[in-house]
């Protein structure tokens, strides 16, 4: 049969699907040329079509044993690499223990990108306006990573280094990202700007982490920004302003002032300089009244 | 290029293809397997038109290379229709006028099929969102909307 057969005309691309971190490792590492690492390809399979990368190899890391499983640990989750969004909104455990983290993700793409992009997929994409970045780097979730000579945690917040660059070394891959245990009294929330009201780029977005006393007193918060900086920024003077407060409006005020301060955006069509600045600063705002809430604060 | 040799379940049926590794499923799909249904629109996961489920998901063929359906199960909108009773999605879109060219309309209704089967009784709201990756350029989405909400009902009652 002489079918004409399109493929995406990379003929010398390999693709292999190993069954072990340690293989997948090795065959990155040893590999020559441009390799990518498939797991959702809800962004790798766009840079093949639009021919921005041509790699020599894929590794599809999804017959890995346990990439796909979300699983207890110390009281937290460890949600393997490959889960995909769908996945992590349907585990009432880790929507119940980190609903920011939740809500930042499922705020990607459509039902059908939902249904295989993952987490660590848009971590290692190293777009600064991820919208699962900010509640990661919230949250000090931690990545597991395995390369050739072992395995490593690195903070989620190291990895990004600039727009599409990753700290991660030749052959190094993630192979689950943790979420760790939290007090009572304690919650978090994402939220961004777009121009629309679904499948859109975040032109700006915030998340904020909290853990409460039990008369409702902030006793220690982290705030992350998007898309306001060449990556995600942790804003350690804003988490600041909330500590010792019940978010009051002045509370509030400081941590919006010390969020746009910390902003260092392009402007472009979608949101100019300012416009992202004073938005992080009210998005960081109500995202913080959220996740009061969320900790049952009053 | 060295083909890979895939064993899936298309539509109940097992079904064993070779593809290029850097072949889509959707392309699988139509090249390879005859199964036209699902279209290509855009090719980069923007417009549903090449919607199916692997493994109980919907995902966009097009951004799933042929050879990740190993051990997959797929159900394309061949698979909709028992023998030649048209499902009642099919039936509500076709009675409803819920199509004009029909590209997008095997994408939405793998889509919209995928919606029901995990809640039976979804509010206006619910399917819109739920669409929102699906495109039409040329129906409009309120007879879409309206189309999905009557067949829910027809299943429910059934
Ligand atoms: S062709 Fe796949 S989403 Fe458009
Ligand atoms: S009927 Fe033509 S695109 Fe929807």
């Amino acid at each position: 049969m002489s079918l004409k057969i399109t493929g995406i005309g990379l003929v010398n691309m390999q693709y292999a699907r190993p069954e072990t971190a340690a293989e997948a490792s090795k065959l990155l590492a040893e590999a020559r040329g441009a390799t990518r690492v498939l797991a959702g390809g809800t962004d790798v399979l766009v840079q093949l079509k639009a021919g921005m990368v041509e790699p020599d190899l894929i590794v599809d890391i999804k017959k890995i044993d346990g990439i796909r499983s979300i699983t207890q640990e110390d009281g937290g989750y460890r949600v393997g690499a490959a889960v995909s969004g769908a996945e992590l909104g349907e585990h009432a455990g880790v929507v119940a223990l980190w609903p920011g983290v939740v809500e930042g993700f499922e705020l990607i793409g459509s039902t059908q990108v939902q249904g295989r992009a993952t987490m660590a997929g848009n971590l290692c994409n190293g777009s600064p306006a991820a919208d699962s970045v900010p509640g990661m780097v919230a949250a000090q979730a931690i990545a597991r990573i395995q390369g050739p000579a072992g395995t490593r945690d690195c903070p989620v917040a190291d990895i990004p280094v600039s727009p599409g660059k990753i700290s991660l070394a030749k052959g190094e891959i993630i192979t689950s990202i943790f979420l760790p245990a939290r007090p009572n009294h304690a919650s978090d929330a994402y939220l961004r700007f777009i121009p629309r009201t679904e499948m859109d780029i975040a032109v700006a977005s915030a998340a904020v982490s909290l853990v409460l006393d039990g008369a409702g007193v902030c006793t220690s918060a982290r705030v992350a920004l998007g898309a306001v900086a060449p990556t995600v920024v942790l804003v350690r003077g804003a988490a600041d302003c909330l500590v010792g407060t019940k978010l009051e409006d002045s509370a509030l005020a400081a941590l919006s002032d010390a969020c746009s301060a910390a902003c260092n955006p392009i402007d472009d069509k979608r949101g100019t300089v300012e416009f992202r600045t004073q938005v992080a600063g009210v998005l960081a705002k109500r995202a913080a009244r959220i996740a009061y809430d969320r900790a049952g604060g009053r | 290029m060295k083909n890979i040799p895939v064993s899936t379940t298309i539509n109940g049926d097992p079904i064993e293809f070779l593809c290029g590794p850097d072949e889509t499923l959707l392309e699988v799909l139509r090249n390879r397997l005859g199964l036209t249904g699902a279209k290509e629109g855009c090719g980069t996961g923007d417009c549903g038109a090449c919607s199916v489920t692997l493994n109980g998901r919907l995902v966009c063929s097009c951004l799933v290379l042929g050879a990740e359906a190993e051990g997959g199960e797929i159900s394309t909108v061949e698979g909709l229709a028992a023998g030649d009773a048209l499902h009642p999605l099919q039936q509500a879109f076709i009675d409803h006028a819920a199509l004009q060219c029909g590209v997008c309309t095997p994408g939405i209704l793998v889509a919209a099929k995928s919606l029901l089967d995990k809640n039976p009784n979804p509010t206006e709201t619910e399917i819109r969102y739920w669409l929102a990756g699906n495109l039409c350029r040329c129906t409009g989405y309120d007879k879409i909307i309206k189309a999905v909400q009557i067949a829910a009902e027809e299943m429910r009652s059934a």
